[in-house]
């Protein structure tokens, strides 16, 4: 590897890791607003124009308050948990094809930290390893509520990953590839062979079951037992105050930017858009591309924050319901589906 | 039994059918409610900037009133004070001086006049008490402040501002 390339990929990393803080950081802005307006509110429009600068304010605010570390919480766990949880939500970014190659004179850049044909495996330990932030954050507060919140938060995850993972299965049924890049790059443009290219149009039933696990795993709400507010005080980070809580809520942020970053690629296309092959620039199509992929990511998002302010929460019981005895079934019916299609056609 | 009114209505609790187990139509139902409720117009009201419309016999901040020729009304009789059910007003009267007759309109008046606001429940009995006419709650809702000596309003703030000639 020469030295540019080492400098070029670094550039990168820099990139997409402040991509998705400030992402983050205007999602929080993004939901008080969206809230407001679901609601026939006008939401925060007092720190700048149309309270633009509301995260600024929200951020120095985290950085100010007082940190209180409870008398019997064990103290270097207390800190690990929030960092772990902010950790294991930014690397999943790393994965991700943000978009095709970009070609500088004769330099050539990958928008694509790494394409390892593991893709989707990794993101799937990162995401597993997410539940350790808040199952460790959770146990060192020794508090009940912070420990029930942990305990819902882990059984939640452990049952829903089965039923995003057989949903995948059926997915690289069709696909073929564990790469991210690849999985990418076969959904080109928007229309190819009498049909169209996009794997939701031949997964729609897999769609479903990865979105409805996708808002389980982000612990967004109708699924988002661990901190209900409601019954548990704030689940798992009730103990954490300034900017330990502060990572806790932002790495919720950072979860609903990747998976919608996820699905985006995976089954929308990622950065491919209709009439792509109509342009005849490269770098052109890349740009609009990676335009396209933070379209399609803004709207689930969107759609995240949509579902958030309209459907109650679940309770756990039929949570669990859901999880074990609909998806699990329904995704074994997709994977037979998809492999007799796969197979007879 | 026969139930008095006839108005009562036995319901049957159908079991589900499998659309509405399926819970998705409800979902995409309440997603289409709300999505409405996104475009519409929001009924807040940006206080400070944008005020409501205050209803006629509406009673805000009071004001001790000037005669058509500019001189205050107010002749310290204390009839406010006493009527005052929060015992929010007090007074000192002071004679008028020669000299003074454009100033007050009566022999007497008030030298010192407190309002209270934090004491005051705007009741208006003060209004009806007055045999002079000379306080009136047609102000607006009393700005808040830090301090509590800052809610106790003088002459300053309370007597209108003085006729153009």
């Amino acid at each position: 590897m020469e030295l540019t390339d080492i400098i070029i990929k670094f550039v990168l990393i820099i990139v997409v890791f402040a991509i998705s803080l400030v992402v983050a950081m205007y999602s929080t802005y993004a939901e008080r607003k969206i809230a407001a307006f679901f609601q026939d509110r006008v939401g925060p429009n007092r720190a700048g124009p149309f309270g633009m600068l509301q995260p600024l304010a929200d951020g120095a605010k985290m950085f100010l308050k007082e940190e209180i570390i409870p008398t019997n919480a064990s103290g270097f766990l207390f800190i690990v948990g929030p960092s772990l949880a902010i950790l294991t939500a930014c690397i999943g970014s790393a994965v991700i094809p943000w978009g095709q190659k970009l070609t500088i004179g004769s330099t050539v850049i990958d928008l694509q930290v790494t394409d390892i044909n593991v893709g989707i495996l990794y993101i799937f330990g990162v995401v597993s390893l997410g539940v350790y932030g808040i199952m460790i954050g959770g146990w060192a507060s020794n508090n009940k509520y912070s420990l029930l919140g942990a305990i819902r938060a882990a059984s939640q995850n452990i049952s829903y990953e089965i039923s995003m993972g057989l949903s995948i299965i059926a997915l690289l049924l069709v696909t073929g590839s564990l790469s991210l890049g690849e999985i990418a790059a076969q959904q080109h443009g928007f229309w190819a062979d009498g049909y169209f290219s996009w794997n939701v149009f031949k997964q729609p039933l897999g769609f479903l079951i990865f979105i409805v696990c996708a808002f389980a795993e982000t612990n967004r709400s109708p699924f988002d037992l661990p901190e209900c507010e409601t019954e548990l005080v704030g689940g798992y980070h009730t103990e954490y105050s300034s900017m330990k809580l502060g990572f806790y809520l932002f790495a919720e942020y950072i979860n609903m930017f990747i998976s919608s970053a996820v699905m985006a690629t995976l089954y929308f296309g990622g950065y491919n858009f209709p009439f792509m092959d109509q342009i005849s620039s490269p770098n052109l199509v890349t740009i609009l591309g990676v335009v396209f992929l933070f379209a399609k990511i803004f709207a689930f998002i969107f759609f995240f924050m949509w579902v958030r302010w309209t459907i109650p929460r679940f309770r756990y019981d039929q949570l669990m319901d859901l999880g074990w005895k609909v998806l699990i079934p329904l995704a074994i019916v997709n994977i037979v589906i998809t492999a007799t299609a796969i197979t007879f056609f | 039994m026969e139930s008095l009114t006839n108005k009562k209505k036995v319901l049957e609790v159908k079991p589900l059918n499998f659309l509405e187990r399926a819970y998705l139509p409800a979902i995409v139902q309440g997603l289409s409610i709300t999505m409405k409720h996104f475009f519409k117009k929001p009924v807040t009201i940006r206080y400070p900037e944008e005020k409501r419309e205050f209803s006629e016999n509406f009673r805000g901040m009071h004001s001790l009133k000037r005669d058509e020729e500019g001189r205050e009304r107010c002749t310290a009789c204390g009839l406010c004070a006493l009527s005052c059910p929060a015992e929010a007003i007090t007074m000192t009267a002071a004679e008028r001086q020669k000299g003074e007759e454009n100033l007050y309109r009566e022999e007497k008046y008030a030298a010192v006049y407190e309002i209270n606001m934090l004491r005051c429940i705007f009741c208006g009995l003060c209004e009806e008490a007055c045999p002079k006419e000379a306080i009136y709650l047609d102000g607006d809702i009393v700005p808040a402040d830090y301090l509590r000596k800052d809610f106790i309003y003088g002459k300053d703030k309370l007597v209108e501002a003085p006729l153009n000639q």
